[in-house]
Order: structure tokens, then C-alpha cells, then sequence
């Protein structure tokens, strides 16, 4: 099987298992004073150095979640009845966490309108939340996260950054970036899943989501997912040395969508003229929906996914393409490649040989519909 | 929580555990803090000619850094006079233990207790020098 | 380390600390292993094979679950753990209720994130009524049953206590709930795999379970929701619509199945172990009564599980104690109060004097504690306990025949 949806789930590393084994059987609950107990925090507070060496942030202002789901929830639910302002391409989970929130509109590439988002910000007052992604899980696309940081700043808002697919993909800084809280993943860089982390600037107060025993400072209560959080460790080491191997990806996608494209000159590469992250590439071969591509790419063995793995398997439309201009059609025919640092030049023929093959089959019947049915051309595509 | 060896040293080998007889007239007892509160000490001390503390003793129901403040009182007092063993501050026996924020009540409980022997010791002798009897207890 | 006294091999330090985290079952850890390295995958990707076998393993696990309690796996939903599933029953149900109803019943001895949850809905304008217990640490059903109004949505009492083990009658609790017309959660993180646990028998709305507690993975819990009535809640975590809407987030695939697998054998193993670890709990309390005067077990010496032990050492301080007895990981209350210096609010809501709270120890014995463990705590405890006594200061006044209760403390 040839794995390439690395961005709904990255294999999870030897060591990460390794690590996690080893903790799993060592056992111990971190809040125990006895020594079984101890070294139990001191394999969390260790994880928890790892992690903010990765975010660029102090290990104090690392709070541990379930995942990002529950740190997008956390940051957005943790200043009572301020105002919101997301952008129009998040995550679900942050559009279902703020689903008041004023959605801030993207260009056809996927960038974020920085116009947009001074007049939103405008004369709004108060202390107004900001959430936008660091980069885009379908496109790939990567946010100015600095300029939306000083701007939302300059209005008074506290900014929050999903980055948890930018976390080991692309070097991070926290601290330089200015933000205010950002999430982060562990099974997206190889970590294990049920892990994330909201970094929380120090000196900010935020509500806690979940209320009890006072652990993660009083932010997070539960007792630690302690093998988890050591995977989570491990793997932001790991994806630490990595990201210096982003060039490398990013040629192998390069010459793929070069490919794809050369078999299927009609198709679109969404996000193109943006900066991307290196390893994702979103592309829709006309007239063909997402699923069908999926389900042939499953049939030859290469797990791809179209749009995000998130809603209960069912597939509709992208929002993230929708908000990007593109209708229904369209974003309905599009897939998401994410590959890995394991990915080689194998792999990239194996894929475009899928696509070919497809790409083959369909035409021969769209040109025999298209005779009789089709309109003569569709529209923007 | 993790312990500083020099309180693990004193909790696991205290010195000086034990009772002097409170009716002795040389003997000075410190009985500090609650049961309630999960800290009592006493303090003993047995002083000679010349004011000298010649001994001390303690009990201690507490934390081993509540044991370890009063093993370490003892042992500091011993040899000194009474108006010198009154100087001993809190902090020092603090900072001599590294004893973490949370514990720091545990030195000055520690301080207390020296501080109360003393005053027991006094008030024996006081009374001797006025009235010439003593209040047994 | 092993330790060759009462001529077995001990590995030293000697776990006594179940209620706070049980070590993960060999044949967990195992069930779990593939889906950490062959069989990744996001369990929702379900356009591709790898996420079509995650999502089945996952979907068995629920079974397990649900089977251990006898629910339908439709009721089980998956959190991160026992705290996130009684936040989310608590805020959950009187969030989508509030409309018409406003207020909770619960008790003063449920851990501290029940209590937390509770107070947090007080401050956004909800009633809460704490029942206190007896002596015994039990509730009276006729309070419980005179606390609940027209107003009340919901009633939360655990199953069996963290702290002392005591079990409340979750059968009679849930009768009155039934009759009154309000939702009963409990929250029995530590009382699943331990106690029979029927959710339809016991009239049961909603549980929280955690992984932890019965020897599978950290970082994973299930919360039952009753869906016929339906209880329905507003959602703490929201996004991609997982689990019925009710918690959104990817599910951690290893650790479903761990779970899973943890129920799976507690279930399989409950009747057996049950009965070897009331022999081992006995043992432990017969043997420091024998060596030990003036011990005194908190909680009722009937209803408990067996498994949790709260023993109050008079006249030796309990920090003290645990650093005495090092070679036996126990501890003095709960683990997340643990590092403070707070006596247990559970003993003082028993009506324990401060005095006694501070000198109280929970052994918490579970699978993996074999009897020659036992001897040997009982060997430590007898020596500290005597050598710590002889330091004590109240000890040697109790000798001296001293009623403590006569002295003026200077309370600092």
C-alpha cells in the first residue's frame, strides 16, 4: 500500500512506538508523588521541552490536549463572548467551535484577504479573537501568519493559529510570529493520535474547557495521556530534523503535479501561485468526481483522500475550495496528494500511472457523452 | 515530590529524637502547631551552667521537611547558649535544607519550637528568681 | 530490584496505587501494537482500505465497551478520558436543557472534576445541590430523593469513590432519578471491570468510564448516552462531527482498541479477580490491624470495593509515612490533590477529624499485586509506622495518657 494522505494522518514513527511502549509499561500517574508517579512527569515535562522546541515557545506555555480538535475548541472557547474572526478555509473543528464567527475571505489561491480582515477589525473594539490557520489542510496553502498577527495586534485582538499542519513541515516561531495561542498535532508528524497542544503565551488567561483535578496548570484537567504525550515528543524531535528535507518533497511534488498535469492538461492545481507546504498538492481532474479518483487510487493500492478526512466519511463538497471561488463542481472533483519524507520517485510513477489509466477511461466516455449530453464548455473550472 | 538529600538524610537519620523529663528545672519544652494543620513539633532543651545548651531532643508528627527543620534545630542548638540559639532564623534553616516554597512553614515552625523552649526554660527560671517555686506542670 | 524477603522475588517499588492509574495489560498492549505500526490510519479517512480496518477495530471496541455495561454500541462515545466525559455529561446536558431547567444534583465526595464541572455551571446561573454523606460515606436516598425539584435535570453520583472505595447504591439511584424524570450520571471510572455495572437494571442515562483505571491506555474514556429516552447534550468539543456529533476530533485508533481490549478482559477476568483481590485486600487489613494499633479504615466497611483500601495511621502524618514506605508506591488521597497539602475533602466530608486526614494512606490493589506483595507491605508498614510513632509527639502524649483534644494548639 502506498500511503499518501499524510495530512489526515502520518504513519506513526518506530521510535514514537518504541518510546510509547516503553512508557505504556512503565505506567504511573504524573500527578503521584511516589516515584513511579515522578517519573512519569518527568518523561511529560520532557515531551513537553520537545514540543515547544518544535512551536518556538517556553515549555510552560505547552498545555497538552486530546488532540487539535480539542485545542482549536479550548482557544476559541476560552474568552467568553468576544467577538470571533476566522477565516473562511479553517478546519472544521474551528468553524464548529465559533460558529458565530465572522468569516474572513480568501483570493482564488487560498490566501487570506488581509484587506478584508483590517476593515473587519476595523472599529470593532474590545478584545475581538482572531483565528487563522498557518496552513491549509486541503491546499496546502500557507497563511501570512505575520502580517495577520501584526494587524490583528494593532486592533487589540489576541490571535490564534491552527498550525497543525505547519508544525514540522515548516519552521516555527511562536514567540517571533507574535501569536497568542497556537494548536498543534501529534499524529500529523508521526506522532500517535488522542495527543495535541495548545501553546498558551504566557500571561494570558484563558477559560479551561475542561474543569477537575488542575492539571496543565490548571488549564486541562485529566490525568495525562502520559505514553502520548512522550510520542508527541519523540515525534516533534524527529520532525525537527526534517524540515530542513522540505526541498527535497517538495521537488517530488513538484515533478508529480508536472506530471498529472502532463497527462491531463485540463486539470487544476488548486493553490498553485500561493506558497504551499511542500509536501501537498490539491488537484481536480475535470468531470471525474473526488470519490471515483479515491476509489481507483484505493483499487491500485495508493491511499489518497478527496477533501478532508473528517466528517464522518461523508463526502461533500469542500469549503475550503467553495471559499476559494471555485462551485461545487468543481471542488467536488478534486483530491488531496499528501505525500511523506518515504515518498521516492516510484511512488510519483505509481501515482501518475493511476491517474493516466483513469484519466484514459474517462475521457473515452466523456467524449462519447459529451456528443450527446455535455454542454460545450464549463464553467469556471 | 522530590526530596533535597540533606532532608532525606535527616528524616531517615534524625538526630537527637527523643523526650528530656519537661519537669526537670535545667529542661525547656516548645510544643508548636496542630494536629489539625499535620504539623507538631516539641522541642527539648537542657541547659547548663552558663546558659549553655547542653542537649535538646524532639518529637516530630509532620512531613519529612517538618522532621528534618526539627532534627536540624537540634543539632544547631546543641553548644550554644540560649540567647545565641535564639537567633536562628527560619531562613536559614530554609536555605541549609533547600526546602521548596511549600515547606517553608516547616522551618519556621522549626524556629518557633526553639524559640518556645526557650521561653519554657525562662519561665522556669524566671519564676525561680521571683518567687522562688515552681510551677509544675 | 528484587528483594528476597518471605523468600520470593519482589520487584521493588511495590504498586499499591491503582485507583490513581492501573499499568496497561500485556494482552492490551498487545491488541494495540498493530494499529500503532501496520495498521495506521485515520479512522474516519473512509475512501481508502487503511481507514476502512481502523475504523472496524474501532467500532468492535465500542462493542466491548458497551458490552461491560450492557449498553447498545450506538450509546458509547469516546473522549480522552473520564474527565472529559464528566464535563461533558454535566455541562453537556444542563447547557441543552437550561431553558427549562436549571439545576443539578450531585454529592460532595465526587472527584474533583464533578465538583469542578459544577461549580463552573453555578457561576453561569445554575443551582447546584451538593448532598452531603455519612459517616460511612454513602448518601441518604431520601435526601437525594427530597433534593430533586421540577427544576432538576440532573442527578450525578459515582459509582465507587476514588478515595475510599465506598460503592453507592447506583440501582436505587436510578430508580428515584426514573421516577422524578431526571438524567442520572455516574461517573464510574473506577468502578467499571471492578462491580457488576448494568446501565438498563440500574436505570442508568449516563457513565463515564476512563481507560486508565482498567488497565488500558491513558488519554482515552467513553461517555454511555442514553438514546432511548434519548438524553441528548450540547457538545463540548465540536468540528468534524464525530461520534454522533456529541465529540469531534480524530479518533485515536490505538487507543479505542486498547480500551476495547481492557474491557474485554475485565469482563472475562471479573469474577476471578474480584475474588483474589478481596482475599489480597483482607490480607493487607487483617495484617496491619494485627501489627498496628490504632488504625482506623475510612468509608463504609461493607459497601466498597475491595480494591481500595483508606487506612488513617493515627499520630503519624501521612506525607511522612509515604516517604517512610518508599519501597510501596501508595498514596494519600487522590493523585491530582496529592501534591498539595490540603487534607482530602472526601475524608472531611466523612466528618474525619483534620487530625486523622492527615494520616491517612490509600492502597489501592489491583491485578497485578500477588500476596507475597502483600506481606511485604505489611512487614514496611509495621516498621515505619512504629519508628515514625516513636518520633511522634502526639503518640507519646496518647501514651501519657493526654486526651489531645484537651491541648490548645496554636493553629498556624
Amino acid at each position: 500500500m502506498l500511503y499518501c494522505d499524510h495530512n489526515a494522518s502520518a504513519p506513526t514513527r518506530p521510535e514514537v512506538v518504541e518510546a510509547m511502549t516503553r512508557c505504556l509499561a512503565d505506567g504511573g500517574n504524573p500527578s503521584s508523588v511516589h516515584g513511579i508517579g515522578r517519573r512519569a512527569r518527568a518523561a511529560v515535562e520532557q515531551a513537553r521541552s520537545q514540543v515547544a522546541a518544535l512551536a518556538g515557545a517556553r515549555p510552560e506555555e505547552v498545555v497538552f490536549t486530546s488532540g487539535g480538535t480539542e485545542a482549536n475548541a479550548m482557544a476559541l472557547a476560552g474568552f467568553g463572548d468576544a467577538p470571533i474572526f476566522v477565516s473562511a478555509i479553517e478546519h472544521d473543528s474551528v468553524l464548529a467551535a465559533a460558529p458565530d464567527a465572522v468569516r474572513l475571505p480568501v483570493s482564488r489561491d487560498g490566501v487570506v484577504d488581509l484587506d478584508a480582515l483590517d476593515v473587519a477589525l476595523g472599529d470593532i473594539g474590545g478584545r475581538p479573537i482572531v483565528s487563522v490557520m498557518y496552513a491549509n489542510n486541503e491546499t496546502g496553502v500557507v497563511q501570512p501568519i505575520a502580517e495577520i498577527a501584526r494587524g490583528a495586534h494593532a486592533a487589540g485582538a489576541i490571535v490564534h493559529c491552527d498550525a497543525v499542519q505547519a508544525a514540522g513541515r515548516l519552521a516555527i516561531d511562536f514567540a517571533g510570529l507574535g501569536l497568542d495561542l497556537m494548536t498543534l498535532s501529534a499524529h500529523k508528524i508521526g506522532g500517535p493520535q488522542g495527543v495535541g497542544a495548545l501553546i498558551v503565551r504566557q500571561g494570558l488567561s484563558l477559560k479551561p474547557l475542561l474543569r477537575g483535578g488542575g492539571q496543565e496548570r490548571g488549564l486541562r484537567a485529566g490525568t495525562e495521556n502520559v505514553a502520548g504525550i512522550v510520542g508527541f515528543g519523540v515525534a516533534t524531535a524527529l520532525a525537527r530534523g526534517e524540515i530542513s528535507e522540505t526541498a527535497r518533497i517538495g521537488a517530488r511534488r513538484d515533478a508529480l503535479e508536472a506530471a498529472l498535469r502532463r497527462i491531463a492538461p485540463d486539470a487544476v492545481v488548486y493553490g498553485a501561485a500561493a506558497p504551499r507546504l511542500a509536501n501537498t498538492t490539491c488537484i481536480g481532474m475535470p468531470g471525474v468526481s473526488g470519490e471515483t479518483q479515491v476509489m481507483a487510487f484505493d483499487l491500485d493500492g495508493i491511499a489518497v483522500s478527496a477533501g478532508a478526512a473528517c466528517s464522518s466519511g461523508k463526502v461533500t463538497a469542500s469549503h475550503v475550495l467553495r471559499a476559494m471561488g471555485f462551485g461545487d463542481e468543481a471542488a467536488g472533483e478534486a483530491i488531496r496528494i499528501s505525500l511523506g519524507l518515504s515518498t521516492d520517485d516510484a511512488d510519483i510513477e505509481a501515482i501518475g500511472e493511476t491517474w493516466r489509466k483513469l484519466y484514459e477511461r474517462t475521457r473515452a466516455r466523456v467524449g462519447q457523452t459529451s456528443r450527446a449530453t455535455m454542454p460545450a464548455a464549463r464553467t469556471a473550472a | 515530590m522530590a526530596y533535597n538529600d540533606k532532608v532525606i538524610d535527616h528524616y531517615e537519620n534524625p538526630r537527637n529524637v527523643g523526650s528530656l523529663d519537661k519537669g526537670d528545672e535545667s529542661v525547656g519544652t516548645g510544643l508548636v502547631g496542630a494536629p489539625a494543620c499535620g504539623d507538631v513539633m516539641k522541642l527539648q532543651i537542657k541547659v547548663g551552667d552558663g546558659g549553655v545548651i547542653e542537649d535538646a531532643k524532639f518529637k516530630t508528627f509532620g512531613c519529612g521537611s517538618a522532621i528534618a527543620s526539627s532534627s536540624l534545630a537540634t543539632e544547631w542548638i546543641k553548644g550554644k547558649s540560649i540567647d545565641e540559639a535564639e537567633e536562628i532564623k527560619n531562613t536559614q534553616i530554609a536555605e541549609h535544607l533547600s526546602l521548596p516554597p511549600v515547606k517553608i512553614h516547616c522551618s519556621v515552625l522549626a524556629e518557633d519550637a526553639i524559640k518556645a523552649a526557650i521561653a519554657d526554660y525562662r519561665g522556669k527560671h524566671d519564676d525561680e528568681q521571683d518567687q522562688g517555686a515552681v510551677a509544675a506542670e | 530490584m528484587t528483594n528476597k524477603r518471605n523468600g520470593s522475588n519482589i520487584t521493588l517499588p511495590i504498586y499499591l496505587d491503582n485507583q490513581a492509574t492501573t499499568p496497561v495489560d500485556p494482552r492490551v498492549l498487545e491488541a494495540m501494537m498493530p494499529f500503532f505500526k501496520e495498521k495506521f490510519g485515520n479512522p474516519h479517512s473512509r475512501s481508502h482500505s487503511y481507514g476502512w480496518e481502523v475504523e472496524e477495530a474501532v467500532e468492535e471496541a465500542r462493542g466491548e465497551i458497551a458490552t461491560i455495561i450492557g449498553a447498545n454500541p450506538k450509546e458509547v462515545i469516546y473522549t480522552s478520558g473520564a474527565t472529559e466525559s464528566n464535563n461533558l455529561a454535566i455541562k453537556g446536558v444542563a447547557n441543552f436543557y437550561k431553558d427549562r431547567k436549571n439545576h443539578i444534583v450531585t454529592v460532595l465526595t465526587e472527584h474533583k472534576c464533578v465538583l469542578d464541572s459544577c461549580r463552573h455551571l453555578q457561576q453561569d446561573g445554575f443551582d447546584v445541590t451538593y448532598l452531603p454523606v455519612a459517616p460511612n460515606g454513602l448518601i441518604d436516598l431520601e435526601q437525594l430523593r427530597d433534593a430533586i425539584t421540577d427544576k432538576t435535570s440532573l442527578v450525578s453520583v459515582m459509582g465507587v469513590n476514588n478515595e475510599i472505595g465506598v460503592i453507592q447504591p447506583l440501582a436505587e439511584i436510578g430508580k428515584i432519578c426514573r421516577e422524578k424524570g431526571v438524567f442520572f450520571h455516574t461517573d464510574c471510572a473506577q468502578a467499571v471491570g471492578k462491580i457488576p455495572l448494568d446501565v438498563n437494571e440500574m436505570n442508568i442515562d449516563l457513565m463515564s468510564i476512563s481507560g486508565h483505571k482498567i488497565y488500558g491506555p491513558m488519554g482515552i474514556g467513553a461517555l454511555y448516552v442514553r438514546r432511548r429516552p434519548r438524553v441528548r447534550l450540547q457538545a463540548l468539543i465540536n468540528g468534524g462531527g464525530q461520534e454522533r456529533g456529541m465529540r469531534s476530533g480524530t479518533l485515536p485508533a490505538p487507543l479505542c482498541v486498547g480500551m476495547g481490549e481492557a474491557c474485554r478482559v475485565a469482563r472475562e477476568d471479573m469474577p476471578a479477580e474480584s475474588e483474589r483481590i478481596r482475599m489480597l485486600a483482607q490480607k493487607l487489613h487483617k495484617g496491619v490491624n494485627d501489627r498496628i494499633p490504632d488504625v482506623i479504615l475510612n468509608g463504609d466497611p461493607e459497601k466498597r470495593y475491595a480494591g481500595n483500601l483508606n487506612l488513617s495511621f493515627s499520630y503519624v502524618e501521612g506525607e511522612s509515612l509515604l516517604m517512610a514506605i518508599k519501597d510501596l508506591a501508595v498514596s494519600s488521597g487522590s493523585a491530582c490533590t496529592s501534591a498539595s497539602l490540603e487534607p482530602s475533602y472526601v475524608l472531611r466530608a466523612l466528618g474525619v477529624d483534620e487530625e486523622l486526614a492527615h494520616t491517612s494512606i490509600r492502597f489501592g490493589i489491583g491485578r497485578f499485586n500477588t500476596e507475597a506483595e502483600i506481606d511485604y507491605a505489611i512487614d514496611t508498614l509495621a516498621d515505619h509506622v512504629g519508628r515514625l510513632r516513636e518520633m511522634s509527639p502526639l503518640w507519646e502524649m496518647v501514651q501519657e495518657g493526654v486526651d489531645l483534644k484537651s491541648i490548645e494548639w496554636t493553629e498556624h
